[in-house]
């Protein structure tokens, strides 16, 4: 294990540091090396990628936070505009080693007034002298702002002319991120994933103080063997680990077996876990949910999770109108007068079964269809006669906005507008159900 | 404002009718239709009064039935806020991830009742819990940006604007006060507590309903429309403030809570700690209204079958909207009020009497010649029918007694009604349906007893068993007991009877039962071979089918005839009792015009039949022949029904001219032809466009000198 060592920084901060960022200290004293003393010039701009929850973020701010390294931190989802994002950083500027009473911020909108005021700020915080890190986490979001500031971002230290490193942290690798010929490469730098035995040992680390490290630690054992195959987040991990202790330690407690009885602790809660895999994991249920249903002892089976209402209850036309919409969507359109006229000629069974398709309509998924065709097999799925009115109109707008039908393409009522069901077989077959209607019968594919 | 309209286009607004003075002049607009316009403001008032009592009910309902609904969910937020306010350095709460919880509202598919619903939860919450609720909707929030400007609007109560660049220094002065972001907010959110905690201890006593440091509501009207990015996005900016700013999300959904899945994928949904609340079934609070609206002797005024029909067809056939269905009862108040001149004796029993004495000559007139009162005429002897027909007085006095028998009446109608579901409700296959409503509609339509439906359930109710039968009758009980129909002493004492009789029946019953079972079984242990024991049990099987009635048998028998007895009694249809007009609105064909809207029948109608909305009698045109006087719209628009996807726009024209030049005569000089050419040019034009306008035609790219048609079939 490489210890943390670096000429500039005092030993003991350096030995607090590492017992911060257990696993992570390769990646640290990389860190620290490229970095430097704090008055050196650093690499202009830094990218480092990883895994969700690989600890980029959470080593980044120890590291600056542990060795009082002057920097910005901000992250992109929140500041939503390249507006937001710089006026962000300066004001975390003005605001964070100075006591001074923060000065309403000067509003910042383009990256050419934020090089100045960024030069403004610095020499009015006399920062000169030691590198300034500004660390922009989920750095993918900037790819969707203005074209020019990514590329501004990575030379910032050259267009301010100051001593500047600019940290970018993402999930996914560099070469998406690559606007195009010109661009400055910042050094790239990869966190791996946390291995099995590094989340042990991490998620080991802090156990409550009511029970021993070594107790807590074979809990941590039980709980990767179950979920490490599914999650390898480590806050997802420490969430469950919190939220399934207390009926680990149930046995315990009521004095049916001692810390050591591995065995019979882990035939407790395995299944448990597995339930837990099932439901609150997945969010089906509520993690308050979860826990008050652990305490009061209860089965996981009486609660009903959130996928088990799939049930949607229609009005008689719309159920017809999602029937036909569905109809259009997986039927190719030859076949629609053998389905719905009574005489439809002389159009030879096997000449209709010849499929030109090779592959089922059901894996290419729903075809747009035309208005007039939606209502044509309404007409004539619908026993009774239906008029053309204004409700049944509205009733496939709603069906719109219900999200059960998509509108495809322009937005224009008079070309015609065309729709897609987006509803699956499962979910139709149980609609037509309700109203009697045989649609495995009306499917081209299933003929 | 908004509206649930369909279409595109311009839409007036009517000012709500709150703001309607009860002047002089809006009674008068009620009568213009009849000209001889009788007590039209009484009318007006009465419609009036009548209205507003129907719409407190109704909101009573909507109240009481939102109650469990909204009780769970300060359930909800109590347990969280209280999880908030703690900040135990407990270890569980240390290692557990901080979750936003999120209240999931499933509302079912009525999409038009959730505004009413938001709005009773928006203020039961300002009213309880926290006054910092924000309310976003979909179309006002296609991107993040939208989204928070919209929240800290609502929650500042103030107008914020983000991209000022091209607004003017106002915005920019506003801009530079409060930056759109998530930071702002934390700061307003701290300033706003801090500014209540220090004002608390003086207003500690008085009653601040809100608790300390209140949540921040935030509810998505419609999930089901928002955008996924948007949802995700603010999702994450809101999970990492959630330690220093107490949110609480709310899902507005229609569908189903899957929705949550397919719009939030694994790692944004796990921020969420998403609870499920399920509010009332439209169904259900369908039933309810019908309930407390029209099974009820509280209001003078009734629907008809078909009316009730009509109403009730839209609801299941079309949209579900329990709004839409008190607003078609709305209508049909006022319909009936302004319709009907005899509608100013549709009042509550106290006025009856005085309205009837100030009835004038042309009002009594306008009751002699109601088909009801007629027939009730020609049933009566010729001295009375002479009375009634000739002295106002007379008929005055007769028409007080009959309304109040129809009061009477209706009161006695309901209570059997339910009566009679109670038993229907419980059949197997339920031949005269399972709700109330529909036994109500049957009863309304005929006389039900002579219904097939009626027979085969009657048939199916002398088959209960006896402790359905014996609740079933206690139910009918109590219905009757607190019904407030003075008749139905006689009826309960017989009921009670009846129980009685069952009970005394129960004792016997073990005691014979148990001697006849003894007896057989000693028989057939008596004998042992095959021959006997096969004749023994058939002679059994015999005594059995010809055995005489038991007493339980006996004594069903004789309740269904009773309760049929009652039917018969109590349940006529109403168009069969005399002056039903002046209480039951009836007309259902003005009401499905009113509310059926069928504009492509409309607009087919007004183009290829001008006469019906024109009145014109040069426009009356016989068949399909197409007349030069109707205007050039209808000209084209006929013409192009013979074509067929593409038009040709020359050939088009030439007919137009044809049709139009047909009743000119043909000698005009050539100079003069010229110019009517040119005219007939420019009219043909101006028809086209206005025909691509309707949406009926389009330009086509496969041709130039084509058009495509857009509509088929005749409507």
């Amino acid at each position: 294990m490489p210890n943390l060592e670096h000429p500039a920084y005092p030993a003991a901060a350096l030995l607090h540091l590492e017992s911060l960022v257990p696993c992570r200290e390769s990646q640290v004293s990389m860190l620290l090396s490229i970095f430097g003393e704090r008055q050196q010039f650093s690499f202009p701009s830094i990218f480092i990628y990883g895994h969700t929850s690989s600890g980029k973020t959470y080593v980044m701010q120890t590291l600056l936070n542990t060795l009082q390294l002057p920097h910005v931190f901000v992250n992109c989802v929140e500041c939503f505009t390249s507006r937001l994002l710089l006026e962000e950083i300066l004001i975390q500027l003005q605001s964070c080693s100075s006591e001074t009473e923060p000065t309403s911020p000067v509003p910042c909108d383009t990256f050419n007034d934020f090089v100045r005021l960024f030069k403004q700020a610095l020499v009015s915080r006399e920062l000169q002298d030691q590198t300034l890190y500004i660390v922009l986490d989920r750095a993918e979001q900037l790819r969707e702002m203005e074209a020019n500031i990514l590329p501004a971002f990575l030379r910032l230290q050259e267009l301010t002319d100051s001593n500047v490193t600019v940290v970018l942290l993402s999930e996914i690798v560099w070469e998406l991120f690559r606007p195009n010929v010109g661009c400055f490469d910042p050094l790239t730098l990869y966190f791996p994933d946390y291995s099995i035995g590094h989340l042990q040992k991490i998620l080991s680390q802090n156990h409550p103080p009511e029970y021993t490290a070594d107790f807590y630690a074979a809990y941590i054992n039980i709980l990767l063997g179950v979920f490490y195959m599914v999650c390898r987040d480590l806050k997802e991990l420490r969430h469950l680990a919190a939220l399934n202790f207390s009926k680990y330690c149930e046995p315990v407690v009521r004095g049916e077996a001692n810390e050591r009885d591995t065995r019979k602790l882990w035939k407790n809660i395995e299944p448990h876990l597995k339930k837990a895999m099932q439901t609150v994991y997945l969010r089906e249920i509520s993690s308050s949910q979860w826990e008050r249903l652990q305490h009061d002892g209860g089965e996981p089976g009486q609660l009903k999770g959130l996928s088990a209402h799939t049930h949607v209850e229609l009005p008689y036309y719309s159920k017809f109108l999602l029937i036909a919409a569905y109809l259009a969507s997986y039927n190719p359109v030859r076949t629609d007068k053998r389905l719905f006229l009574k005489h439809h000629g002389k159009m030879k069974k096997t000449n209709f079964m010849k499929k030109h398709e090779k592959t089922s309509n059901h894996l290419l998924g729903p075809k747009p269809f035309p208005l007039d065709r939606l209502l044509a097999i309404l007409y004539s799925i619908v026993d009774k006669r239906v008029a053309p009115t204004a409700n049944i109109f509205s009733q496939i707008t709603s069906l719109v906005t219900l999200q059960l039908l998509s509108m495809v393409g322009q937005n224009d009522q008079l070309e015609g507008p065309r729709y897609k069901c987006t509803v699956s077989l499962d979910f139709i077959r149980a609609v037509a159900r309700t109203v009697n209607f045989d649609i495995i019968k009306y499917l081209y594919d299933f003929l | 404002m908004s509206t649930c309209s369909v279409s595109k286009g311009c839409f007036v607004f009517k000012p709500s009718a709150k703001k309607r003075k009860l002047s002089q002049s809006t009674a008068h607009d009620f009568g213009i239709r009849n000209d001889d316009s009788e007590d039209t403001e009484l009318r007006f008032v009465t419609c009036q009064s009548l209205w507003n009592q129907i719409k407190s009910e109704t909101e009573k309902v909507q109240e009481d039935l939102n109650k469990q609904l909204l009780d769970n969910l300060m359930n909800f937020l109590s347990r969280f806020h209280s999880e908030f306010q703690e900040k135990t350095a407990e270890w569980t709460c240390r290692m557990k991830f901080r979750e936003i919880p999120t209240a999931a509202l499933v509302l079912g598919v009525n999409v038009t009742d959730h505004e009413l619903t938001f709005k009773s939860v928006s203020d039961f919450l300002q009213n309880n819990i926290t006054p910092y609720i924000a309310l976003l909707e979909a179309k006002d929030c296609p991107g993040v940006k939208n989204l928070m400007q919209k929240l800290m609007g609502q929650l500042m109560n103030c107008y914020v604007d983000v991209d000022s660049l091209e607004d003017e220094d106002y915005v920019q002065v506003s801009q530079n006060r409060i930056r759109c972001s998530m930071s702002s907010l934390i700061k307003w959110y701290e300033s706003v507590t801090k500014k209540t905690d220090s004002e608390a201890p003086s207003k500690k006593r008085t009653t601040s309903a809100h608790w300390q440091s209140p949540p921040v509501v935030v509810i998505f009207k419609d999930m089901e429309s928002f955008t996924t990015k948007v949802l995700q996005d603010f999702i994450v900016i809101c999970s990492q403030h959630i330690h220093e700013l107490p949110l609480v999300l709310i899902f507005g959904i229609a569908t189903s809570p899957m929705i949550i899945h397919r719009l939030l994928p694994h790692s944004v949904s796990s921020l969420l700690c998403i609870e499920l609340f399920q509010s009332l079934s439209c169904k259900d609070h369908l039933s309810t209204i019908i309930d407390k609206l029209l099974l009820t002797a509280q209001f003078p005024f009734k629907l008809g079958e078909k009316v009730l029909q009509v109403l009730i067809n839209i609801f299941l056939y079309h949209d579900f909207s329990v709004q839409n269905f008190i607003k078609g009862f709305q209508l049909c108040i006022v319909e009936h009020f302004y319709s009907q001149p005899l509608s100013v004796l549709c009042c509550q029993l106290v006025d009856l009497q005085k309205r009837v004495h100030s009835l004038s000559h042309d009002q009594c007139e306008n009751i002699r010649r109601l088909p009801s009162f007629r027939r009730y005429v020609e049933e009566q002897e010729s001295g009375k029918q002479v009375a009634l027909l000739t002295t106002d007085n007379f008929l005055k006095e007769e028409i007080q007694k009959l309304l109040e028998d129809l009061h009477v009446y209706h009161e006695n109608y309901v209570s059997i009604l339910r009566c009679l579901h109670v038993f229907t409700s419980s059949l197997p296959k339920y031949p005269l349906g399972k709700q109330i409503r529909e036994l109500h509609c049957a009863c309304l339509e005929n006389q039900v007893w002579e219904t097939e439906e009626y027979e085969s359930s009657l048939q199916l109710a002398r088959m209960l068993n006896k402790s359905d039968l014996v609740t079933m009758l206690q139910q009918c009980m109590e219905i009757l007991l607190s019904s407030s129909g003075k008749e139905f002493d006689k009826t309960v004492e017989k009921l009670k009877k009846f129980l009685t009789e069952f009970q005394n029946l129960e004792v016997a019953e073990a005691f014979q039962e148990q001697d006849v079972s003894i007896s057989s079984q000693k028989e057939l242990q008596k004998k042992t071979d095959l021959y006997h024991l096969q004749k023994t049990l058939l002679e059994l099987k015999e005594s059995r089918r010809t055995k005489k009635l038991t007493k339980f048998e006996m004594l069903r028998f004789e309740v269904v005839d009773y309760i049929d007895s009652l039917v018969r009694k109590y349940l006529v249809p109403a168009d069969r009792r005399t002056l039903h007009e002046i209480l039951y609105f009836n007309t259902a064909a003005v009401l499905r015009g009113h509310l059926n809207a069928a504009p492509r029948t409309a607009l087919h109608t007004a183009l290829n039949n001008p006469h019906w909305y024109l009145k014109n009698q040069a426009l009356k045109c016989d068949g399909g022949s197409i007349s030069n006087k109707a205007p050039d719209i209808c000209i084209v628009y006929k013409l192009h029904l013979e074509c067929g996807r593409l038009i040709n726009l020359v050939d088009w024209l030439e007919a137009f001219s044809t049709v139009v030049m047909a009743g000119e005569e043909p000698n005009a000089d050539t100079a003069s032809s010229d110019q009517m050419d040119d005219i007939i040019h420019a009219r043909f034009i101006r028809a086209v466009s206005e025909l691509e306008l309707l949406g009926f035609i389009k330009p086509s790219k496969q041709k130039t000198d084509h058009v495509a048609r857009l509509t088929w079939g005749g409507c």
